[in-house]
């Protein structure tokens, strides 16, 4: 943790109630990511995650706290942050190219015609839509609109990539195919991306780090587990990786048991300081050892252990 | 042998309207003579005693009657005697100016009013006030104000035209979707570029749907506006034939008004068409 590119810093975010009390969504709340991380946020519906991806979108305005990115507080929305959106959010009366060079003239305002649309082609060519650039987005099917979304965050070249749950709305073989695209692309080019997600496969195949959130109301990031798989990871053989259900184990416990129960038993917790876990060693992958592993694991220590 | 919907559809209009001329003409047509007259009072007395003629001019009066207006839209013989095309075009030129006063106040207006809730709130209860007014009920103060019949005539179709558009911008531009918003919002478009290129093309089948219920109470109203502002245009063809008693003519400004009604309505669903975006 030592070159924060994205830090977020005590944000919390409450909501009027009905009965006059406020609603906290979550509190106190603190995350960084590196330069090149692809970190993804994992937790149940009405966590908050979408709030923090809205707040350090800046569409969304934290109740308190800030957020820093490469060392400036923002202040609102960003050229620099780019969003790809669940449901793509395309302008429909505009064509895929349209669409790109919608970006594109929003970030170069004095670009000519011709260097707009070379720039967009390029973006469109790299998702792999080359052929239909003239296409409206209602010609499109899901998949491919959702490349076009990609496209369009990715033209005008963001310092982060922010994506709310980019394929749940695609059926499974879509989903793969645009993940392997998006993990080639963000190899590639170095992207910082910060994704939410649902799908524990998808967190474990893209990230480099995910959180995981507890149940909100009153959300705390749990903690931080970094992901033992190598980096060439392929998504064919993911699950043959030693290290693969440990880590998956890890997060589907979380899911299942520990995100209600968490906020109520671990009462040390220090939501400055979240404890990073390493899971995958090969003899911890047996189950109830697993399942041991993942109810004790604190700051410093490189793997859970199963002493409690 | 199966013809195509729009053939068969064609082939029983043609029928339903040959027979609607088929009725009409038998229900007008003359009856033979009725009483023994001297040929000097059957003169005084016209065709329908004589003939037994109904005083309802057939298809036959009103197609021969058309004809030669259709030859001559654009005599001018004087203040009450004026081609039926001039009659319409003083009518569609009223029509015409006050729509487009109406578009621009409505459209800036509404957009004013679907973006801000304060504004929304703050003109609310004028707009339902305002909007439920017979556009003739405002015709004596427009006249007692402006003191020119002809724009007064202007003004009751902008009025009438205004709420229309007004209400369906405000609607379609407080209805875009958030998702196109924050679009926007993510690629820092300042609030103008944002109002054309996102919350326009957006709000643009909406508006232009008000568009069209206006164009078609504009030319609802302007046949009446005109009946009692008089001087020119259709309507005040209609009630100065009627004044003539000449019904056939009547008939021909009722069949042109409708004419013209339908070619506005075609040409704002052609713009409507044009903006409408599949999604």
């Amino acid at each position: 943790m030592t070159d924060k590119f994205i830090s977020i810093e005590a944000i919390a975010r409450r909501y009027p109630g009905a009965d006059g009390k406020e609603t906290t969504i979550f509190e106190d709340l603190w995350l960084s990511m590196n330069r090149g991380e692809f970190g993804c946020v994992i937790g149940h519906s009405g966590c908050g995650k979408t709030t923090v991806l809205n707040i350090l979108a800046g569409l969304d305005q934290p109740s308190e706290g800030a957020v820093i990115v490469d060392g400036q507080a923002i202040e609102g929305t960003s050229l620099d942050r780019a969003v790809i959106f669940q449901s793509h959010a395309l302008l429909p009366w505009r064509t895929v190219l349209g669409n790109v060079a919608y970006a594109v003239t929003s970030k170069w305002r004095n670009w000519d015609r011709a260097k707009v649309k070379a720039h967009a082609q390029k973006f469109i060519d790299l998702v792999g839509l080359t052929g239909s650039e003239h296409k409206r987005p209602s010609e499109l099917s899901g998949g491919m609109k959702q490349r076009v979304g990609i496209a369009r965050a990715l033209s005008i070249t963001p310092k982060i990539m922010l994506m709310d749950e980019p394929f749940s709305a695609l059926d499974a073989l879509t989903r793969g195919t645009l993940q392997d695209e998006v993990r080639r692309i963000c190899l590639e080019t170095g992207q910082t991306a910060f994704m939410i997600t649902h799908d524990v496969d998808e967190a474990i195949y893209l990230a480099d780090k995910i959180f995981l959130m507890t149940n909100g109301p009153g959300a705390v990031l749990a903690e931080i587990v970094e992901n033992p798989l190598p980096k060439d990871r392929g998504r064919i053989d993911l699950h043959r990786h030693p290290y693969y259900y440990a880590l998956r184990n890890h997060i589907v416990d979380f899911l299942v048991s520990r995100s209600k129960t968490f906020t109520a038993t671990v009462t040390d917790h220090d939501p400055r300081n979240v404890p990073i876990v390493r899971p995958g060693k090969p003899e911890l992958v047996i189950a109830a050892e697993a399942e041991e592993s993942t109810r004790a694991s604190w700051p410093g220590l490189a793997r859970p252990s199963t002493s409690s | 042998m199966t013809f195509s919907l729009r053939f068969r559809a064609a082939v029983v209009s043609i029928v339903l309207f040959a027979a609607f001329l088929g009725i009409w003409h038998l229900a007008t047509r003359g009856t033979g003579a009725v009483a023994n007259m001297t040929p000097e009072y059957a003169k005084l007395m016209g065709l329908t005693a004589t003939a037994g003629k109904s005083a309802m001019p057939g298809p036959l009066d009103v197609g021969a009657k058309l004809w030669e207006h259709l030859k001559q839209p654009f005599y001018d013989n004087g203040p009450n005697d004026k081609g039926l095309g001039i009659q319409l075009g003083y009518s569609i030129a009223r029509v015409g100016l006050g729509y487009f006063l109406a578009v621009i106040v409505a459209i800036p207006l509404g957009f004013l009013i679907g973006m801000s809730p304060l504004i929304s709130k703050a003109l609310d209860p004028f707009i339902q006030v305002l909007k439920p007014i017979s556009p003739l009920a405002w015709m004596p103060l427009a006249l007692y104000t402006i003191k020119d019949s002809s724009i007064s005539a202007i003004f009751v179709i902008f009025i009438c035209s205004v709420w229309p558009m007004l209400l369906n911008t405000a609607f379609g531009v407080a209805a875009v979707r958030k998702e196109w918003i924050n679009v926007a919002r993510t690629l820092e478009v300042g609030t103008i570029r944002r109002a054309f290129t996102v919350i326009l093309p957006a709000a643009a089948p909406t508006i232009l749907t008000g568009m069209r219920i206006s164009i078609g109470i504009a030319w609802l109203v302007i046949v009446a506006a005109e009946m009692l502002v008089g001087g020119t245009g259709i309507g005040y063809f209609v009630w100065n034939e009627w004044n003539n008693l000449s019904i056939t003519n009547v008939i021909i400004a009722i069949l042109m008004i409708g004419i013209v009604g339908m070619l506005l309505d075609q040409i704002l669903a052609r713009f409507t068409r044009m903006v409408t975006f599949p999604e």
